[in-house]
């Protein structure tokens, strides 16, 4: 806490934004400010902000401050943090796999849905494995949908089939066959111990196993879903955070489209 | 009592009317009925405990060969009685010798009710002895060393690692935690079996086991000593096995369980006949040991929207507190459940929040009210999340909840870490310090916001229990009338396990543990 409330430290360094090396921002360009938080297994005292702040250099930080720290149990100490960070990244290099559809509102897909296939398309969605959780699946599914964007089941073009949660894979793919389904749909909310990941291969394992992974589309969803993951798993689109209805109705019948699919 | 919300007590006592009638119709159905759990639960009440040489429990050992055989309509007591009087054995060496299938219990000879009830007496006397030991401890810790002020503070763990665990609840019990809630591992509330044995492998949660029950008991009265405060120890009393964990908590002291069968069967897809005969059964048993039960109406806002569907929360708690008091739970006991669910971003959404805090509050004076923290909302923004579950703490003390179920920065991130916990008990623990007299000292203006909301609730509740009234709660729920989910009355996961009870049937435990406290 040796900097107090305001640091006076010299900033001498180069202050010109360059996208090829870039780190963070407190209040000036390339300050490198970093806010952290953790908690060490060690008792409270001199020796355990030491090792605070050594592990803060270790991650690549300059000048680490403990600004805040208490015991939270005998042999646990919690701190609040801050450093400078050395490293770079290069802006310009980065690239990352995105779900590469245009964004259509729901009467727009109503609409492309009459144009190319003049049939109501059928979606199967469920939390599937032992995944209680419904949140996922409801946001994107029910009729009232979920901030602002309304679920599959208010499409007029499409026949929506919440399945709900903790149905085992092979029952799901067993309804999608019986319902005739276009796309099956599938969110994961539990991640702890990777389980998600256990189960998505679980399932398309089974498809293929099945035959059937090329008949229909496949995706994924949750808070810690990315499409990359998705697609490393071997489904055709991933929806992460910030991903609505909208995003994942447009993106399956543009790939339905794209696959000539009737 | 005079409302500070102005609300009308005669159209409460008429909607307490309503629910009265729509639970003595349940009620009605499930006298008539027994389930396989409901028997492994007097099997497990007959003292047979342990698994057989394949892992499995013995009570379902026993239960299911009395399915094999169809007979489970006569009841698990009637099979024991008989074969403990033709073989002379207790009623875990029957329990083995079927599991080795040197007994075959529908075989034995067979005797009146009165012979029968002659052998299973001194084990039901030792059952109901056990439990009442239990609760007496309870007791006497709260008169000696005392609890902590209402709300109680109520925390979770959740590492998966029942040993682990005991860390984390100690921590948080040393950081003025009150109650701590072991989650359940992901799926446990489907399988229809409770497992044996010290856990050490769960996704999102703990298993419930009976030895998990006894080492964070035995955890949390050693923190609970040291802190000179009564840690309560909450589980989850849901799912297939809901009365077979009322006893085992019963047995080992647990002293809150989340016990409400409408949250299975619309969040977990569970049969409606079977849960709601389990919940009897459980009720009876939470009633008995003294055990807080906790319904799950709060969830209901994390499917449907919080401000348009506030009286289906309302609706349900009243449903909820008669089926309730059927199964001789006293109103103190009823950790009735409501949330802190709107949209952050709606103008006046605390207003809307505080009055039916407030609301839920007058038309339940008695009971320990569960409320529950903000979950739909919270975003992965731990910053605004803290803020989110401080609003949250000011109503709850300023409404004088009974459980206030803390909210973590990290909600929809993932489960708790120590610091989390740490940084939650100060933010309740500040506010309700800081804002301690505030329901004594503000008063809800006539004609003000609160008081509209209270009374527009009251109504839009009365009408949806004269709507159930009419078409009773099964159909109700096939309807998708709470929290927006459809259950049809015979689909779902257990109905199998559901029988309707025969000429022999007996279970003493209903009127012994409804009768006596």
């Amino acid at each position: 806490m040796s900097e107090g409330l305001y640091s006076m430290e010299a900033k001498d360094y180069d202050k010109t934004l360059d996208l090829k090396k870039i780190k963070p921002y407190g209040d000036t360009m390339n300050d490198g400010k970093v806010q952290m938080s953790f908690t060490l297994p060690v008792p409270c005292g001199a020796e355990a902000i030491e090792a605070a702040k050594q592990l803060i250099k270790k991650m690549g930080m300059e000048n680490p401050s403990v600004v805040y720290y208490k015991e939270l149990t005998s042999g646990f100490t919690f701190f609040n943090c801050y450093g400078s960070c050395t490293h770079t990244v290069n802006y310009e290099s980065i690239y990352v796999p995105k779900v590469e559809s245009n964004v259509m509102s729901m009467p727009d897909t109503d609409q492309y849905i009459r144009e190319h296939f003049g049939r109501k398309i059928v979606i199967v969605g469920a939390s599937t494995g032992t995944d209680a959780h419904t949140v996922g699946i409801d946001a994107i599914m029910n009729m009232k949908g979920y901030a602002g964007h309304y679920g599959l089941e208010r499409y007029d073009m499409i026949e929506a089939y919440n399945l709900g949660s903790q149905v085992p894979n092979e029952e799901f793919i067993q309804k999608g066959l019986e319902l005739h389904a276009d796309a099956l749909i599938i969110s994961q909310t539990v991640t702890q111990k990777d389980v998600h990941i256990q189960n998505l291969t679980n399932f398309i394992e089974l498809m293929e196993a099945e035959g059937l992974r090329d008949k229909m589309i496949c995706c994924c969803g949750g808070a810690r879903i990315t499409h990359e993951l998705a697609q490393e798993l071997g489904f055709d689109a991933g929806f992460g955070m910030n991903t609505y209805a909208d995003d994942v109705a447009s993106f399956i019948v543009q790939e339905m489209d794209k696959r000539g699919m009737k | 009592m005079e409302s500070k919300l102005g609300l009308d007590f005669k159209k409460v006592e008429y909607a307490r009317g309503l629910a009265k009638g729509i639970a003595t119709d349940v009620q009605s159905f499930v006298e008539q009925y027994t389930t396989v759990a409901v028997e492994r639960t007097l099997c497990r009440l007959m003292d047979i405990d342990g698994v057989d040489a394949n892992g499995v429990p013995l009570p379902n050992v026993v239960v299911d060969a009395l399915k094999d055989k169809g007979v489970l309509q006569e009841g698990a007591l009637f099979f024991l009685g008989n074969a403990m009087i033709a073989t002379g054995l207790c009623p875990q060496e029957i329990a083995e010798k079927v599991a080795t299938q040197e007994l075959d219990i529908t075989k034995v000879v067979t005797r009146d009710q009165r012979k029968i009830m002659e052998a299973l007496q001194p084990v039901i006397d030792s059952s109901i002895e056990r439990i009442r030991t239990r609760r007496q401890r309870r007791e006497h810790y709260l008169d000696t060393i005392g609890e902590g002020p209402k709300p109680y503070l109520y925390i979770i763990v959740a590492t998966g690692n029942i040993y682990e665990d005991v860390i984390q609840a100690q921590a948080g019990a040393r950081q003025g935690a009150d109650v701590i809630a072991v989650i359940r591992t992901t799926g446990q509330s489907l399988l229809d079996y409770v497992p044996y044995g010290a856990t050490t492998e769960g996704f999102g949660g703990t298993f419930a086991t009976q030895e998990n029950f006894r080492i964070m008991r035995k955890a949390l009265d050693e923190v609970g000593e040291e802190q000179g405060r009564y840690i309560r120890l909450c589980n989850y009393c849901s799912g297939l096995c809901m009365p077979e964990i009322a006893i085992m908590g019963a047995f080992e002291g647990l002293d809150v369980m989340l016990n409400d069968a409408l949250y299975g069967i619309l969040f977990r897809d569970i049969n409606m006949q079977r849960t709601l005969v389990d919940q009897y059964m459980s009720r009876i048993i939470n009633g008995f040991a003294g055990v807080i039960i906790n319904t799950g109406e709060d969830n209901y806002l994390t499917t449907a929207d919080a401000v348009e569907a506030a009286h289906t929360v309302l609706a349900s708690d009243l449903i909820n507190e008669q089926l309730a008091f059927m199964a001789g739970l006293p109103a103190e006991q009823m950790g009735l459940g409501h949330a802190f669910e709107m949209d952050p971003m709606l103008e006046n959404g605390f207003l809307l929040e505080l009055a039916q805090a407030q609301m839920t509050r007058e038309i339940f004076p008695k009971a320990t009210l569960k409320y529950m923290p903000p979950t739909k909302f919270m975003t992965g923004n731990i910053f605004r999340g803290h803020i989110q579950d401080a609003l949250f703490n000011m109503i709850g003390i300023w409404t004088h909840q009974g459980i206030q179920l803390l909210g973590m920065p990290t909600e929809a991130i993932h489960t708790p870490f120590m610091s989390d916990r740490y940084l939650s008990i100060e933010n309740a623990k500040y506010i309700f310090n800081n804002m301690h007299s505030i329901g004594e000292e503000m008063q809800f203006r006539e004609g003000g916001i609160c008081r509209k909301r209270a009374a527009e609730v009251l109504d839009k509740t009365i009408q949806l229990l004269e709507d159930i009234t009419k078409e009773g709660l099964f159909t109700a729920l096939e309807k998708g009338i709470f929290g927006d989910v459809k259950r049809p009355k015979n689909g779902g996961k257990g109905l199998q396990g559901v029988t309707m009870k025969g000429d022999n049937y007996l279970n003493p435990f209903v009127e012994l543990m409804k009768g006596k406290r």
